[in-house]
């Protein structure tokens, strides 16, 4: 099985990029197609990533840059997970890659431009003011502590991210967070009004300088304060915490809410006395599932949940299907659509509707909203929610 | 060719507005400045014309919190110059700052001649859109504004630009060079430049801070008050079905004397 490792990579003109030893695994690659074959944009793509990487390598390096085929990975990890060789394309290779479309591209899809400006400028893609990052607080029920007022150190800070302290149904995700956590007696604060978008997403479509602008803000703001580990609802800041921000200092663990719960079970199980009655499916996220592996701890809090019981869909775990919105997929709805692709979210909410399941339960905060517009679009909504584990786990939760 | 581009910071609405104590202006405490949006166009517009023609595009904008970061982007985007003008007071209004842009155009070396000088024609702290033809009347250059289009002949001088007017009408006008034009929308929306580009710009450390010249007009207006919308209950829910509710829509029409 492929590890979840992502490396860090030099600056590099393409010309020099099979003379790195990141690049140089191109050299390896035996173009068996496997990466087309499961790339969810491979059937509509001009060039699949193997003939990028066949391009790449014969010297068609200003064709690939002139193409903006790399947009249209949303960065799910599949043809990672699968390629024989072991090629990191999504989080190394493509990236490098799609730096050079990205400075190139005519003119920049306005969503996505829209995304990164206001990224850079408030912190969140959607432009919402820093100021009401942790408005999301008043009706959590429970205490969360600002660390700054806390004026001590904790044992826990959690990176709430974008979706989660902006998005109103982001929001329920934060507030059961809250709770469950407070039931638990974790000792956890929030960074309030002085968190920022981690950027994972900027640097996987392309926007390095972003995302190196981002990592320094934030390294800034945790340099200030004391915690034993850092804690995020967002799978991609999860992945950036991970695996991008030790190389700026980042010495203290790391852990999504989801795992980080489901290791907590045993003393959560005498709480959870509320029987729900749903039968749900759960949809591995690429980046928490296919690119980390944590398939079962999900699993494991759902199953934990009285009243629940639990189906899979067709294509699970590492053979998940993503729901767009990675890899700046989040911003370029609209683009693909002019392109005429199909949406993945429809496909993937198809796959839910046909288990019978009445919860679609996630654990990104990004698949809320493709799923919940999916829901509306197929006409399933009448028959089918879409839930945060952490929301199903806090309903469960006696008060 | 040579174009020159006026931005200025104005209030970013993303963040509440507050009025200040004295009542009589915006809270700066928590205030935070973006470019004017239409100004943002103009650049744009300029990089245009400067792809299209070549030339030089120079952005000059007066001293303001982070318009630093609005002057290093306009580099990275593709001005050629950029210019701050420092030592304003805060607060001028549309005429006192016309006035004042248009002294430290006319003062600061290598800024005039210029064939173009595109700004905003609005901002949200200038609605009326004064500051761009009273800096065309304060240089002695004709002005067009609220425009979605122009183009430079280059060989008989003129700027060919087009406006909109309500009911589709679409007006064009020709202006003898040098001319300033009032931009509403560039020919396609501001490129985006990524942020590695203006890091080097930054590095680079290419914006001029030229003190200002005094200008000619002082403010005609003073602010006596300033306060926020009083919010009403006013809304009626009208319930029922369709002829019930157009009943009562025609009831209320009538009843207030509009039908």
């Amino acid at each position: 099985m492929a590890t979840a490792t992502v490396l860090e990579t030099p600056d590099l003109t393409l010309d020099g990029l099979l003379a790195a030893p990141e690049g140089r695994p191109l050299l390896s690659c035996i173009q068996c197609g496997i990466c087309a074959g499961t790339c969810p944009y491979g059937d509509v793509m001009r060039n699949t990533p193997r003939r990028l990487i066949g391009m790449l390598r014969e010297g068609f390096i200003e064709e690939v840059i002139a193409s903006d085929d790399l947009l249209s990975c949303v960065t799910c990890y599949a043809c990672w997970a699968k390629c024989p060789r072991g090629l990191h394309l999504t989080d190394v290779l493509l990236p490098l890659v799609k730096e050079q479309v990205l400075l190139r591209l005519p003119q920049v899809p306005a969503e996505l431009q829209s995304a990164l400006s206001n990224t850079l400028r408030y912190g969140n893609p959607m432009g919402e003011s820093p100021r009401k990052r942790a408005a999301w607080v008043d009706g959590a029920g429970v205490p969360v502590p600002i660390l700054k007022d806390l004026g001590r150190p904790v044992d826990v800070l959690w990176i709430v991210e974008c979706y989660a302290a902006y998005y109103p149904r982001g929001q329920d995700n934060a507030r059961a967070t809250a709770r469950v956590l407070a039931a638990l007696g974790v000792d956890f604060a929030i960074l309030g009004t002085e968190e920022k978008c981690a950027g994972e997403c900027a640097r996987l479509v392309g926007e390095k300088g972003l995302f190196d602008t981002l990592r320094e803000q934030n390294m800034a703001t945790f340099r200030k304060y004391e915690f034993a580990s850092l804690l995020t609802s967002d799978p991609h800041a999860f992945d950036a915490f991970r695996y991008l921000y030790p190389s700026l200092g980042l010495d203290r663990p790391v852990d999504h809410t989801t795992p980080f719960l489901a290791a907590r079970l045993d003393a959560l199980r005498p709480r959870l006395t509320r029987k729900l009655g749903y039968r749900v499916t759960y949809h591995d996220s690429c980046v928490l599932g296919r690119h980390n592996h944590m398939h079962d701890e999900p699993r494991r809090i759902l199953e934990a949940l009285p009243g629940v019981s639990l189906v899979e869909m067709t294509h699970n775990r590492d053979n998940t299907i993503c729901c767009g919105g990675g890899g700046g997929g989040m911003w370029l709805d609209t683009y693909y659509k002019a392109k005429g692709y199909p949406r993945l979210s429809d496909r993937r909410v198809e796959e839910a509707a046909a288990t019978g399941a009445d919860v679609l339960a996630v654990s990104c905060p990004y698949e809320v909203p493709r799923f919940e517009d999916s829901l509306k679009v197929l006409g399933y909504d009448d028959r089918m929610v879409v839930r945060d584990v952490m929301e199903l786990l806090a309903e469960a939760l006696a008060d | 060719m040579k174009i020159l581009v006026l931005l200025r910071m104005v209030p970013d609405v993303v963040e509440e507005l507050e009025v200040a104590a004295d009542g009589a202006s915006l809270d700066r405490g928590f205030l935070r400045l973006i470019v004017n949006e239409r100004d943002e166009n103009a650049l744009e517009q300029a990089l245009i014309l400067k792809e299209r023609h070549q030339g030089t595009v120079v952005a000059v904008a007066p001293e303001a919190p982070e318009v630093d970061d609005v002057l290093y982007t306009a580099l990275a985007r593709g001005a050629d110059r950029t210019v701050k003008v420092t030592g304003l007071e805060e607060g001028l209004g549309s005429r006192a700052l016309a006035s004042v842009l248009a002294a430290a155009l006319s003062g600061i070396e290598g800024l005039l001649p210029a064939d173009l000088i595109l700004t905003g024609c609005q901002a949200i702290d200038d609605l009326d859109g004064l500051v761009g033809p009273m800096v065309a009347e304060q240089l002695g250059m004709p002005y067009v504004g609220i425009v979605t289009g122009v183009d430079v002949d280059a060989a008989t001088g003129v700027a060919r630009c087009s406006r909109e007017y309500p009911g589709g009408v679409r007006g064009s006008f020709e202006l003898d060079l040098p001319a300033v034009v009032g931009i509403q929308g560039a020919e396609k929306p501001p490129r985006y430049v990524p942020i590695a580009k203006v890091r080097a710009a930054m590095a680079s450390g290419r914006i001029e801070s030229i003190p200002a010249v005094a200008g000619a007009e002082a403010s005609l207006l003073d602010v006596i008050e300033m306060r926020k919308p009083v919010v009403a209950e006013r809304a009626e829910m009208i319930e029922g079905d369709p002829d019930e509710i157009a009943a009562r829509i025609c009831e209320i029409l009538v009843g207030r004397g509009l039908l």
